[in-house]
């Protein structure tokens, strides 16, 4: 069965998920099965935030098992240590050395870059549905800063 | 139509389709997002003060003809146990649905209670659902069985299927009209003194078994006959980890966890070589289903512990009772940048008090650098525990003892405790701080019955934290900021440990996540 894993890792406060709501989103318009998985509570206090979304024809645990991720990306470096076991052999680890941080137009913008980064990765999903959802998922006066920084990362 | 939403999005949205009358609850992870939900779809919502109120205030309303919903976390319900077990019983003519978030693992609770077992202890059907569809589903499910039966439902949902995402179908395209109030009078029902609650009691026996009866017709069941030589009985989200790590098994996945539907799975165990149970927690299938002598395998005590995952029900088949290698320790949790509990904890590291502590953020004064909690229980404690450690301690030791506790929590089962320390005064007195930030913090910012608003952020009357403890009768009562007055605090604070008052310091500040809450408000 074909399923892809992607795993977004980070500290509370960073947006990590945020940016796998708006992944989860834009895989939801696919029409294709999706799932997505992650603790809350205390993680709102600056601790540890890792948060999962799996997707294909047919998904049945929501939660990606240890060494299955395609994809892991990391919010924070001090997270990598922690978070890299879930990701498979071969799998894709994206990080913010990864992506153009000196472009950054606002330091909080480092999860929609990040994103982009993730959506160079996965081809089947199109670029004007990640906008469209980036669009949906902030209030108006963010959009156009988020949407520059996810091209960006996507980009790069 | 479709949503891509998480369980606790889910049985909000099922809810309002049933034309709820009334939702209360207590807020607790993870559970605390349900109200909120219910209440920006447009239904009724409220905070109760603690969970024995809010589903006693549900029974109220369902018995005023009302389908009401009681949401709390699953320590919450040893609190609402009281009214639990009793209106089981009674039960009400209108629908009372009580959703009970299990918290295995422990991600953001004391303890990981099992409340599959007040199902049975209570004699209270229950649904237990895997993901979002089946919140969903079982919701409209449960209001429809509660009326059928006049009886309480427990819905009991876990973290990963609250918290988790997938897509759903909202199957109701208009919500059910709701119910109508009206209350008719019928003592031998409502009424549970002995005489009533002996018939009540055959009732409810026989009850459960026309209910489970229902449940062998199948609805909630989910069969898949595969190989004969492993068959799976589960429930609950573990059914999912089942069907990845175990594609080729036979499995049978319970939706009605309570009364059981015994013949079916006696069935399908007879169909398999090997019949092993795949759930989170306490052995609640099994004890019932070898009570009812059906030859099942219990999970190895190992997966008593913790969530179950695809690898961890992998290693559980095999019989691999290894324990998980320990990855890397994530960063913990500390107390924000900017917390008022920060310069009141340090005051109490430095002072080398006794901290008989209580559930909410400042639990993490536990972390270092404070190092400043030295207790910590259940919601409440602080006070009563305090008091006892006074009791017990020598002099010069008792003299140290603090108790802290946040507004929200003096307002859940604080209150009785300063009850406790005014008729009990222990000989050195007490110290009670409440940490009154203003807000629930800890589960996400609710609204409580100090702050001056409603769950759905409309006015409301505050209750006033000195009038209580003046009007229970403490020696005296301070209002503090430790942030802006450290000094004035510390002061205060080793002049109240000298004397033999029993005293309250309210340690006021607005938590730093509440401010920006209310310059949101503001804005709007």
């Amino acid at each position: 069965m074909n399923v892809t894993n992607v795993v977004v890792s980070g500290l509370g406060g960073q947006g990590v998920l945020k940016i796998t709501d708006i992944l989860a989103e834009v895989i939801f318009n696919q029409n294709l099965d999706v799932k997505k998985s992650e603790v809350h509570g205390m993680s709102q206090r600056g601790g540890s935030v890792s948060s999962e979304v799996r997707f294909g024809e047919k998904i049945n645990s929501p939660m990606v098992p240890a060494g299955e991720a395609d994809i892991l990306a990391v919010l924070d470096v001090t997270q990598i240590e922690v978070a890299l076991p879930v990701l498979k052999a071969g799998g894709v680890l994206i990080t913010p050395d990864d992506v153009p941080v000196s472009e950054l137009k606002n330091p909080k913008a480092l999860n929609t870059m990040i994103l982009g980064a993730i959506s160079a990765k996965l081809p089947a999903l199109p670029e004007e549905a990640f906008i469209e959802a980036i669009n949906n998922a902030f209030p108006e006066k963010l959009r156009a800063l988020n949407v520059e920084m996810f091209l960006v990362g996507r980009n790069k | 139509m479709k949503f891509f939403a998480s369980g606790n999005e889910a049985v909000a949205m099922a809810a309002f389709d049933c034309g709820v009358n009334l939702g209360c609850g207590y807020p607790g992870t993870p559970s605390s997002e349900i109200l909120d939900e219910l209440s920006k779809l447009g239904g009724a919502a409220e905070w109760a003060p603690n969970e024995k109120c809010a589903l006693e205030v549900a029974i109220g309303c369902a018995y005023a003809g009302g389908r009401a919903l009681t949401t709390m976390k699953h320590v919450g319900l040893n609190v609402a146990a009281d009214p639990f077990f009793t209106i089981a019983y009674s039960g009400t003519p209108g629908a009372l649905v009580v959703i009970t978030a299990d918290d295995p693992g422990m991600a953001s609770s004391q303890n990981e209670q099992d409340n599959r077992r007040y199902a049975v202890a209570a004699g209270v059907p229950m649904f237990e659902p895997s993901d979002s569809q089946e919140c969903y589903d079982y919701m409209c499910a449960a209001f429809e069985l509660a009326e059928k039966f006049r009886s309480p439902v427990l819905f009991r949902m876990t973290t990963r299927v609250c918290h988790s995402k997938c897509v759903l179908e909202r199957r109701k395209t208009v919500p059910d009209a709701k119910k109508s109030g009206s209350f008719t009078k019928d003592p031998r029902s409502n009424v549970m003194v002995p005489a009533f609650a002996k018939l009540a009691h055959r009732r409810l026996r026989a009850d459960l078994k026309s209910m489970a009866e229902i449940n062998e017709k199948g609805e909630y069941t989910t069969i898949i006959e595969k190989d004969s030589k492993l068959g799976i009985i589960t429930s609950g989200v573990s059914f999912h980890h089942v069907l990845d790590a175990a594609p080729d098994a036979s499995v049978l996945k319970l939706g009605m966890t309570y009364p059981l539907p015994v013949e079916t799975v006696r069935n399908f165990a007879a169909k398999v070589e090997r019949c092993l149970i795949v759930d989170e927690g306490d052995p609640v299938l099994f004890e019932q289903l070898a009570a009812a002598g059906i030859k099942v395998e219990n999970k190895p005590e190992e997966f008593r512990f913790g969530e179950l995952n695809v690898a961890r029900v992998r290693k559980l088949i095999a019989g691999d009772t290894t324990p998980d290698a320990p990855g890397a320790p994530g960063k913990p949790p500390q107390l924000c940048i900017g917390c008022p509990h920060r310069k009141t904890f340090e005051v109490l590291r430095d002072l080398g008090c006794i901290v008989s502590g209580d559930i909410g953020c400042y639990t993490l004064g536990v972390m270092p650098p404070f190092n400043a909690i030295d207790t910590c229980v259940c919601m409440g404690a602080s006070v009563t525990v305090g008091l006892g450690m006074r009791h017990q301690l020598p002099e010069a030791e008792a003299r140290k003892v603090v108790s802290v506790i946040g507004d929200s929590t003096f307002l859940h089962t604080g209150i009785n405790g300063i009850v406790e320390m005014v008729y009990n005064r222990p000989a050195t007195g007490h110290v009670v701080i409440i940490l009154d930030n203003s807000i629930t913090g800890m589960t996400g910012c609710q609204e409580n019955p100090a702050t001056g608003y409603k769950l759905d952020l409309t006015p409301a009357f505050a209750v006033d934290f000195e009038k209580i403890v003046k009007g229970i009768g403490v020696d005296n009562c301070d209002v503090v900021d430790t942030t802006a007055e450290t000094e004035k605090f510390a002061e205060l604070l080793k002049t109240r440990l000298q004397s033999n008052d029993c005293s309250v310091i309210i340690a006021r500040r607005p938590c730093i996540l509440a401010l920006a809450k209310r310059s949101k408000m503001e804005k709007k």
